[in-house]
């Protein structure tokens, strides 16, 4: 069963370590313009997000790609870019609704999360777990813990209240 | 490469601006970041220049390894000579402006001159523009930033600013980025305000080629593996730096009172668990923010819960604003220490010389030095937590006779007021202390006592002194890279072998700020952490830069002896109470009130405090006076300075 990245921003620091450790594994590079992963930043709120491909199953940038450069990897999970085929048209970057799609102005590329081929950099850097691998069938299963978690705390709060009444 | 980034010298009044590669033979001799800004400094100042006069030459940079794959180099280093202190001025703070500076280019900055009109200086991919700053002058820290945005029309931006205190002259205005990176200390704020530079704005997407990137990528692991690991570094990622202030508090090394006593009692509503509490209830659960690549992630963020600026967002507070705003001060109320942060935050003021200096004002008000005539009309007794938040705002607009006086920070101050002020004014060299009491810890004492920029615990500090570790663990720190056969002893409050341990902090804090790292990530609060030896490894793998421990313990050791030359050049002279290595008469002849069994009681005993800097100088390669000596100068290669080759 393919895994997937599974970010809950809440927990991201805004460090970005994510985006340099990203460089450094695709290109030897330290240069967040070459990150596949970005966290965009609200410093005024202290509010980040991490943002990166969500590899869709009926992916905007496959569609839309003229030549065909863009396929699935089903074993992965992930979204691949077949450079002997693209023409660098950067038609998937202006369809891609997360911006994940990104472009190299330096070798004139798209790029895009590849997950470092099963082994996510940005996954095994994050000590807060910001940014998580996870089973696909499981993706669901974390929020709703956390959700019964809060509702529980909700519930014991109101009993509490209600017995000091 | 980051060998590769450039330094540039900025002329703001005649708008000049040219750029150099850094050769690679002054990279081996002071690597970059600060050992690299002191040579600039002694190379680019005359001496006896006016701090607030454009010859004053300000420098700014990163480190070696800035932005690289080594983790946690944040650190952007400012230099110049000191408005405060008139001696060596310093300030290093975390954030994200020096990799934004090195992927736009650049590594150093020096910058001369005084701008016609407020300006601002955009570095950009290779290129430097200076800028209209007008209307941007005024705005408080993070309003410019975002207003450098709006101008620039990109949000990425980072900037280093002046607050409203640098324009204002403070003495001790701070240099800051994001909402509360501080390069706090010897008032660099203030000496961008006199060069009505109101901020430093960079914008990079230049690759920095990594020398061996697998390599540096797995050691990057190792390194992050060993920092998180340490016990000291999972609690400062969990509630930040106040448990520090907790902690000492506890068992009375924390100043109260100015230096009245050395603890503060009733403080339960700003320990640490209690700010945590509040930063939990306004925050949420993930309140913990860090710098770039950090792991640690130190920094809180909160509202403030009530008061007149209730909801108001801010960082922190560090273990110093519980000290400058709720110790010193005699005020543990968690509002007063979170309005007080947020204040200087907004103003661009150091939370430590400001808390010390209206903690001075409060003793010589209860003295009656001071009266209600110079206060006009304010109840500056310790305790009152409206005068404290009152005394913020008056010091950094120079309101009010005592806002204006105090502004000058505290040698001026003490000039002005006259009396026997002075005597009451915890400073080394022209700084305040910080929040700290070091009367029953020598060591500590030591450090503040000859720290280069004046008392501070950032320069030389063997925090680790506190922990009693056993002999066999601090003899295998202190005698690496170099041996090291003489005593040490694990009691912190002996005198014996801590010269040594002082100077090789000394040698360890200069490497770290040279290559550009926290030093939450070598022995300053854990004894676990990386040195000498990882760095070797880390600046190889990132950089190519082929440097052996002992290489690195070298260029620290030259870096120093540069700022102590700088110093020396300037006035520093052993005992001087203003410029020299010595402590306010206070710590030898007031015995410590409060505290734990072994604490209480204590003073500092001036012969062995006098035996303890004789050791510490000859270590260093000083004479009896403090001056270096002739073979000291050779063989640290620096005989000839002012060299000029950079």
């Amino acid at each position: 069963m393919a895994k997937a990245l599974y970010i809950d921003y809440q927990k991201c620091t805004g460090c970005r370590l994510c985006e340099l450790v990203c460089a450094v594994m695709h290109d030897g590079i330290s240069n967040p313009a070459r990150s596949r992963i970005k966290v965009m930043k609200w410093e005024a709120e202290g509010l980040y997000v991490p943002m990166s491909c969500q590899q869709c199953e009926d992916a905007p940038c496959m569609n839309v790609c003229p030549v065909k450069a863009i396929s699935r990897d089903e074993e992965l999970g992930t979204v691949v870019v077949d450079y002997d085929v693209c023409i660098g048209c950067r038609a998937c970057v202006a369809v891609c609704p997360f911006g994940a799609m990104n472009y190299n102005p330096i070798d004139k590329k798209v790029f895009k999360c590849d997950l470092c081929d099963g082994d996510p950099q940005c996954v095994r850097f994050c000590e807060e777990k910001a940014v998580d691998f996870v089973e696909l069938e499981d993706i669901s299963n974390i929020k709703k813990r956390e959700a019964a978690e809060r509702l529980s705390n909700a519930g014991k709060d109101a009993a509490a209240l209600m017995a000091q009444m | 490469m980051a060998l590769k980034r450039r330094i540039a010298y900025i002329d703001l009044t005649t708008g000049d601006i040219k750029t150099k590669p850094i050769p690679i033979e002054i990279r081996k001799k002071f690597l970059g970041g600060r050992g690299l800004d002191a040579y600039l400094l002694y190379n680019h100042t005359e001496k006896g220049c006016d701090p607030v006069g454009p010859d004053n030459t300000l420098m700014v940079s990163g480190g070696t390894l800035t932005a690289t794959c080594a983790s946690a180099t944040a650190r952007t280093h400012v230099m110049a000579k000191s408005p405060l202190t008139g001696l060596l001025g310093s300030a290093n703070m975390g954030g994200f402006f020096a990799p934004e500076m090195a992927w736009a280019g650049f590594h150093h900055l020096v910058i001369k001159g005084k701008a016609q009109h407020p300006v601002y200086i955009y570095i950009h991919n290779g290129e430097i523009e200076i800028r209209d700053a007008r209307d941007i002058w005024g705005l408080t820290v993070p309003e410019a930033q975002w207003a450098i945005r709006k101008d620039l029309g990109d949000h990425e931006v980072k900037s280093m600013v002046c607050g409203p205190a640098g324009e204002n002259l403070v003495a001790f205005a701070n240099v800051m980025t994001g909402i509360k990176n501080s390069g706090g200390r010897t008032g660099m704020g203030c000496v961008m305000g006199s060069k009505n530079l109101k901020a430093i704005a960079a914008r990079g997407t230049m690759d920095i080629r990594i020398a061996h990137p697998v390599e540096a990528l797995e050691f990057n692991k190792r390194f992050i593996d060993q920092i998180t690991s340490a016990k000291v570094n999972q609690t400062q990622g969990k509630i930040g730096t106040p448990f520090i202030w907790g902690a000492t508090n506890s068992w009375g090394g924390i100043r109260c009172r100015n230096f009245q006593y050395n603890q503060c009692e009733y403080a339960d509503d700003i320990e640490p668990e209690r700010i945590d509490e509040i930063c939990e209830e306004t925050m949420g659960p993930y309140h913990m923010t860090g710098c770039f690549g950090c792991q640690v992630h130190c920094r809180a963020q909160y509202k403030i819960p009530d008061g007149p600026y209730a909801g108001k967002y801010d960082e922190g507070p560090e273990y110093t604003s519980q000290g400058a705003f709720g110790g010193e001060t005699d005020t543990p109320r968690a509002t007063t220490v979170l309005t007080g942060n947020h204040l200087v935050d907004q103003y661009g003021m150091d939370n430590l010389d400001t808390g010390s200096i209206i903690s001075w004002a409060m003793e010589l008000y209860e003295l009656g030095i001071i009266t209600d005539k110079e206060t006009d009309g304010l109840d500056l007794s310790f305790g009152n937590d409206e005068a404290v938040i009152e005394m913020i705002d008056r010091i950094c607009y120079r309101k009010g006779w005592l806002g204006d006086t105090l502004a000058n920070g505290g040698i001026k101050a003490s000039q002005i007021i006259g009396k026997n002020s002075f005597d009451y004014l915890i400073q080394v060299k022209g700084m305040s202390n910080l929040h700290s009491d070091e009367r029953a810890t020598p060591a500590l004492a030591l450090n503040v006592a000859t720290a280069s920029r004046g008392s501070d615990h950032l320069r030389s500090r063997p925090a680790i002194d506190l922990y009693h570790l056993p002999e066999e663990v601090l003899r295998k720190i202190y005698s690496s890279p170099v041996p090291y056969d003489g005593p040490l002893s694990s009691e912190h409050t002996e005198y014996i072998g801590k010269p040594w341990q002082v100077y090789w902090q000394e040698n360890c804090y200069m490497a770290v700020d040279c290559i550009g790292i926290c030093k939450y990530h070598t022995t300053f609060l854990g004894a676990t952490l990386p040195n000498f030896e990882d760095w070797s490894k880390v600046l190889y793998y990132n950089t190519g830069l082929e440097m052996s421990p002992e290489d690195i313990w070298q260029v620290a050791r030259r870096c120093n002896m540069i700022e102590r030359l700088f110093n020396i050049r300037e006035g520093l002279t052993r005992n001087d109470l203003v410029k020299g290595d010595m402590l306010n008469h206070r710590y030898f002849d007031e015995p410590t009130r409060r505290g734990a069994p072994d604490v209480v009681g204590k003073v500092i005993e001036k012969d062995k405090f006098i035996k303890m800097i004789d050791e510490f100088y000859e270590h260093k390669g000083l004479d009896k006076e403090g001056q270096p000596k002739a073979e000291t100068l050779k063989e640290l290669g620096i005989e000839n300075e002012p060299s000029h080759l950079l």
